[in-house]
């Protein structure tokens, strides 16, 4: 019983991995629409650069692109969060309750 | 209503190179950020339909809206995770069968567009898997409520409907693994293929998943409503940076609209987080299945070109389901402030 499941087991971590090669045999990437950002008519010095970066150099904006939604995102959290815990509410606990 | 065509209330996207209302960005990420909190999911669904609207290109759409997911959800998994709603190990787990899949359904998706038959395929299977959740939500609720009114006794989870879990977790295939906080061991394969599975159909379909997976964590794998809700916006939190930065690489983000979108869903998704605390799962399941199936009713409409009437139901959902989530939270707190003077009192 043991020696059928480790099979199970090892089959399946097979799939898994292999899974994405398997299907990427489908088909080649469908055409791409490229966008140019128009830099002539921003003004401000941070909008200008992030745009001058999208037209040049993609993958630096898509990595600024990622850290800023991320730090954005858990310094708003962490400002809420400040807020939320001066309305005295218990904020730590709760009951599962389903019904 | 000159009011609304003030300078000031509209902001330059420069990506983009078109003129926002800013307000409506704001208005967006808000009401995005309510119900994401409360049900656990991103919500492109409603973002979409709601930037299109203010004038954003489609292109730029659904990129913009899967960065701000990402943000908002980082939040609202913040607060989650204070209350012990989040199981990161399950998480984790779920995580690598998520992007495994997504990666498998924009293969088919890609091999669909060859054939040209993609737009048409990609809805009517949106509209039979929202068709299928909305069946298991109301079918649950009767079921349990059937239970209840025969008198069968109550698990430790009170009377549960529809409990197909509990024969998935009879399947050991090693490694088991035991998920602390959502309260069960199971053998690490099934959330795998349960993830893995909505992560093909969520690349597949174009969205972030939480629609499908929500459902999955509480029917297929077992988790508690509110732990189900916690964990999968973790989900969706590293899998909306991931989407992000491939969006980004081709182009399709507007990084402006992301950061005022963010505002307002931080906002949100402190109301929809903290109103989960005083909802009970069975309350928050059937206003789930609610929300689904005024989604399923707005893509059938826009099959048939009734491009007006499914915006207006869609927007329509969003404000009475964030009206009903803001009023239980707002009931909640004054109730909970109130109970605790009156002990400080006496």
């Amino acid at each position: 019983m043991r020696k059928w499941k480790t099979k199970v087991a090892a089959v399946l971590t097979g799939l898994w991995l292999t899974a994405p090669e398997l299907l990427w045999a489908a088909g080649k990437k469908a055409s791409e629409l490229v966008v140019v950002a128009d830099t002539r008519v921003i003004e401000s010095g941070v909008l200008k650069y992030f745009a001058n970066l999208y037209n040049t150099n993609i993958l630096l904006f898509a990595v600024w692109a990622v850290v800023l939604t991320a730090v954005y995102g858990a310094f708003l959290g962490w400002l809420m969060d400040q807020i939320m815990e001066r309305t005295g509410l218990d904020l730590h606990s709760r009951d599962i309750v389903e019904h | 209503m000159e009011f609304l065509t003030a300078d000031w209330l509209y902001m330059y996207m420069p990506i983009a190179g078109v003129n926002i209302f800013w307000p409506g960005l704001v208005l967006i990420g808000f009401s995005v950020g309510v119900i994401g909190g409360f049900f656990g999911m991103g919500g492109a669904w409603m973002v979409t339909p709601g930037l299109n609207i203010l004038g954003f290109p489609m292109a730029f759409a659904i990129g913009t809206d899967i960065a701000h997911i990402a943000g908002k959800s980082m939040v609202s998994t913040m607060r989650h995770s204070k209350f012990g709603n989040v199981d990161y190990k399950l998480g984790f787990v779920m995580l690598a069968g998520t992007m495994v899949g997504i990666e498998c359904g924009a293969q088919v998706i890609m091999y669909l567009e060859r054939l040209g038959v993609v737009g048409s395929v990609v809805r009517w299977v949106y509209v039979g898997f929202l068709a299928l959740i909305c069946w298991m939500v109301f079918y649950d609720y009767y079921k349990a409520v059937s239970k209840t009114k025969k008198g069968e006794a109550a698990g430790e989870r009170g009377v549960e409907g529809i409990t197909w879990y509990r024969t998935l977790h009879k399947i050991k295939i090693p490694p088991m693994v035991h998920f602390k906080t959502a309260g069960f061991v199971c053998s690490a394969w099934l959330p795998i293929i349960v993830s893995y599975v909505t992560g093909v159909l969520a690349g597949f379909l174009g969205i972030g998943g939480g629609l499908l997976r929500m459902p999955a964590l509480v029917y297929l794998i077992g988790a508690p409503t509110h732990i189900a809700v916690g964990t999968d916006l973790f989900e969706v939190m590293i899998s909306g940076l991931y989407g992000a930065f491939t969006y980004t690489l081709k182009g399709r983000i507007e990084l402006v609209a992301v950061f005022v979108m963010l505002t307002g869903a931080a906002i949100g998704a402190q109301i929809g987080t903290v109103a989960t605390k005083y909802s009970k799962g069975y309350g928050i399941r059937i206003a789930f299945g609610i929300a689904v199936a005024c989604c399923m009713v707005s893509i059938i409409l826009k099959e048939f070109n009734f491009e007006i009437l499914a915006a207006v139901l869609i927007l329509g959902t969003i404000t009475a389901i964030c009206i009903y989530i803001m009023k239980i939270m707002f009931q909640g707190a004054a109730k909970e402030l109130r109970e605790k003077k009156a002990r400080a009192g006496a």
